[in-house]
């Protein structure tokens, strides 16, 4: 299992044309995924990697039954893209091209969010832009993160940055933690889905059984996880938050990573997730170690909880009826040295 | 691109927003000029990009043009949190009644405009968000933007008088209009100024706009102050690079923002400190790697101990994981450098990725290695920079 992609994702690219957009097609369908069409306006009825190019992505859709589709257009047509993938009814919408506008992304965000909530919640979802996309080892992949460094696995993974991405997977990969969906969200200061998106599709995803969550400086979508993590996911997550050593006012790289008005520190998002319960890794190659910890206690918490609430029921039954209430409750284990859930 | 002050008044103005006429000046003769022409009191007001201006002597009134430039004059010579002050904003002075502070900025989490209004104008709002935030009124401009009755509701509680009320949401519209057509990601006014004869005035302009969005806004390049660039900065813009300096002495040159922080961070969590944030970017062609060695090797301060200035990096780390980027062109980017011009300090290298064997063949060829591992690269950076120090 995994989030967003899977086997059956019937993929559009928009910019297949393009240098990169012609590029990252022959690597997604290497990898396996199911590109189905792609849109150049003005280019239709030619083939790219085998893959059959239409002049619109309406035209693509009704042609293909595509169900997703991936940006890869310049900065200046991005947001049009967007509104004319969502318009056509496209249920995933991957905006890998950075530089967008904040006006734009803002104006392509509310359409998208606006079509969402009038189709009770089935309708498009956004991720990006400037992000890599997302993959789901072994099943498929849309945008441009390499699939050679995932393996399939329980851990579910989603970050704000690219390349650290890479090397936090490539981690996971060689200490044996595979994955069961890798995603970027984006690190534009707007973004379509955010951290505590992910995280509900990372609880509600059976194969999921840990999360890693990858902030940066800036902005307060981590502190905001942090609090739904302590109240709706169950799972364990380990967080990791870049820019440590980064001096306020300044941007760095991503458009959303700046410390603004002595707000977005990486010491007050630590903070917030360690007050949740959350484990904070100081460097990237601690975070597959805390993961696995925290999938050995769950592991072992779940070969335990059978047995102990079958004991519970013998004691109650030999117990008075009053008592039996009370005792048959899952008996709380301490752990010390654990990191606790102020759940 | 942050702007200015003058450059925001300018700006504003274009929008119909209400600002004191004013020029900028590079020399104090110039000040008087425009002190004379102006007539009566003017305000001198250094033209850097930094908070406290007032505070560090750089803001001063003037009765005649000849103070004026000797004011002028002064401002000049000054240096304020390390930025020279080069050129002054000579305006014309007003008697102020009241300060209120406003606002335009993106609320991230609500994903809308947000206006910031406050009875406490004048000050560092920053601090007034920081230890007393319900002095600051916030409200998110709804998606299909604001309405005049709700800019005369913001104020309405602030100001008794109906005619500051309507100055002051008509500002308030004018400057959503800044923000929103400008492309801007801040669009403030502080102090937005009552007279005691009840005008609403923009008596300053910081306004920091959104990079992203130049293409559309052909000005914006003429707005650029080259003297705000260090030469590395400038070639970092040009090549495409990210580029933030730092105080340490380690230098990095990473491919990707989130991998470019935590490079740093390691570089700090293992006893070193990192001399600057340079990312590369994505699909990285040779040039780009000379050009981030030439900023890194080009970035002197004086230090105390001899007086002379000397290369502020004692070792060079780059950490690359190839995904777009491959690795063979980073490879043959450092090679194509170092041929044309030899470091002078130790380079530790960290690959993997993207045509990684490749690149160790380009490496090897040339007399260098490289590790694969990041934690390996930065602790061996740290130790090399520590040997060039003993």
């Amino acid at each position: 299992m995994s989030i967003l992609i899977d086997k059956g994702t019937r993929l559009l690219v928009q910019g297949v044309t393009g240098r990169d957009g012609a590029f990252h097609t022959q690597q997604m369908v290497a990898y396996g995924t199911r590109v189905v069409g792609g849109v150049t306006p003005g280019k239709g009825g030619e083939k790219i990697h085998g893959v059959p190019v239409f002049d619109s992505v309406a035209q693509a859709q009704s042609a293909t039954r595509a169900n997703a589709t991936v940006i890869y257009v310049p900065a200046q047509f991005a947001t049009d893209a967007i509104f004319e993938a969502a318009d056509a009814g496209l249920e995933l919408i991957v905006c890998i091209t950075e530089g967008l506008p904040v006006r734009d992304t803002l104006s392509a965000y509310h359409h998208v969010a606006k079509l969402r909530e009038q189709s009770g919640g089935r309708g498009p979802r956004l991720v990006g832009p400037n992000c890599p996309g997302l993959i789901s080892p072994g099943l498929s992949k849309v945008g441009i993160l390499p699939g050679q460094i995932c393996k399939p696995g329980p851990v579910g993974v989603v970050s704000r940055s690219g390349t650290l991405t890479y090397e936090v997977v490539h981690q996971l990969t060689r200490a044996g933690l595979g994955q069961t969906t890798c995603l970027g969200i984006g690190g534009d200061p707007v973004i379509g889905t955010s951290f505590i998106d992910a995280l509900t599709l990372f609880e509600a995803d059976a194969q999921t059984e840990a999360i890693v969550l990858m902030g940066e400086i800036g902005g307060t979508d981590e502190e905001e996880a942090a609090h739904f993590i302590r109240r709706h996911v169950k799972k364990p997550v380990v967080a990791f938050i870049a820019g440590q050593t980064a001096p306020p006012g300044k941007r760095m790289g991503h458009a959303g990573a700046i410390i603004a008005g002595g707000f977005g520190t990486a010491a007050e998002k630590m903070a917030a997730f360690e007050a949740a319960g959350i484990p904070v890794a100081r460097i990237p190659s601690e975070i597959p170690r805390l993961i696995a910890v925290a999938l050995e206690r769950r592991r072992s918490r779940r070969r335990a909880a059978p047995a102990a609430r079958a004991s519970n029921k013998q004691r109650a039954a030999r117990r008075s009826s009053s008592a039996a209430g009370k005792a048959a409750r899952r008996p709380k284990k301490s752990r010390p040295g654990a990191p606790r859930r102020g759940r | 691109m942050n702007l200015h002050e003058y450059q925001g008044k300018e700006l504003f103005a274009r929008f119909g927003l209400p600002v004191l006429p004013g020029q900028v000046a590079v020399t104090p003769e110039e000040a008087r000029d425009i002190a004379a022409s102006i007539g009566g009191a003017v305000v001198i007001k250094a033209q850097v990009q930094a908070g406290g201006r007032g505070k560090a002597g750089g803001v001063k009134l003037a009765n005649s043009p000849d103070e004026a430039m000797s004011r002028a004059r002064d401002i000049l010579a000054l240096t304020i949190k390390g930025l020279p002050v080069r050129k002054v904003l000579v305006t014309q002075a007003a008697d102020i009644a009241r300060e209120l502070y406003l606002s335009i900025v993106l609320d991230r989490g609500r994903r809308m405009p947000l206006v910031m209004l406050s009875a406490e104008g004048g000050v560092d709002i920053e601090e007034v968000a920081h230890q007393s935030p319900e002095r600051i009124i916030r409200y998110p401009i709804p998606l299909e933007g604001l309405r005049p009755y709700q800019a005369r509701a913001l104020f309405q509680p602030l100001l008794e008088d109906g005619s500051q009320v309507a100055q002051a949401a008509d500002i308030l519209l004018k400057l959503y209009r800044v923000y929103s057509d400008g492309d801007c990601s801040l669009a403030e006014i502080n102090p937005l100024a009552i007279t005691p004869q009840g005008r609403v005035l923009a008596l300053d302009a910081k306004v920091i706009l959104d990079d992203n969005a130049e293409f559309r806004h052909r000005e914006w390049a003429t707005w650029r102050d080259p003297d705000e660039e260090t030469p590395g900065q400038r070639l970092a813009r040009e090549m495409g690079l990210s580029y933030v300096r730092l105080e340490g002495d380690i230098g990095c040159v990473v491919n990707g923002a989130g991998l470019a922080m935590a490079t740093m961070d390691l570089i700090k969590h293992y006893g070193g400190e990192p001399a600057n944030f340079l990312d590369i970017g994505g699909s990285s062609n040779p040039e780009k790697v000379t050009a981030a060695l030439k900023i890194i090797t080009g970035d002197t301060r004086t230090r105390e101990a001899n007086g002379s200035a000397v290369p502020s990096v004692r070792a060079i780390l780059f950490n690359i994981f190839g995904g777009i980027t491959r690795c063979d062109d980073v490879a043959n980017g450092i090679v194509q450098s170092l041929k044309t011009s030899p470091l002078q300090v130790p380079l530790v290298i960290r690959l993997t990725g993207t045509n990684e064997e490749l690149a160790r063949k380009i490496l090897s060829d040339f007399g260098l290695s490289a590790t694969t591992s990041m934690d390996e690269g930065v602790r061996a950076v740290i130790a090399k920079a520590q040997e060039v120090t003993a």
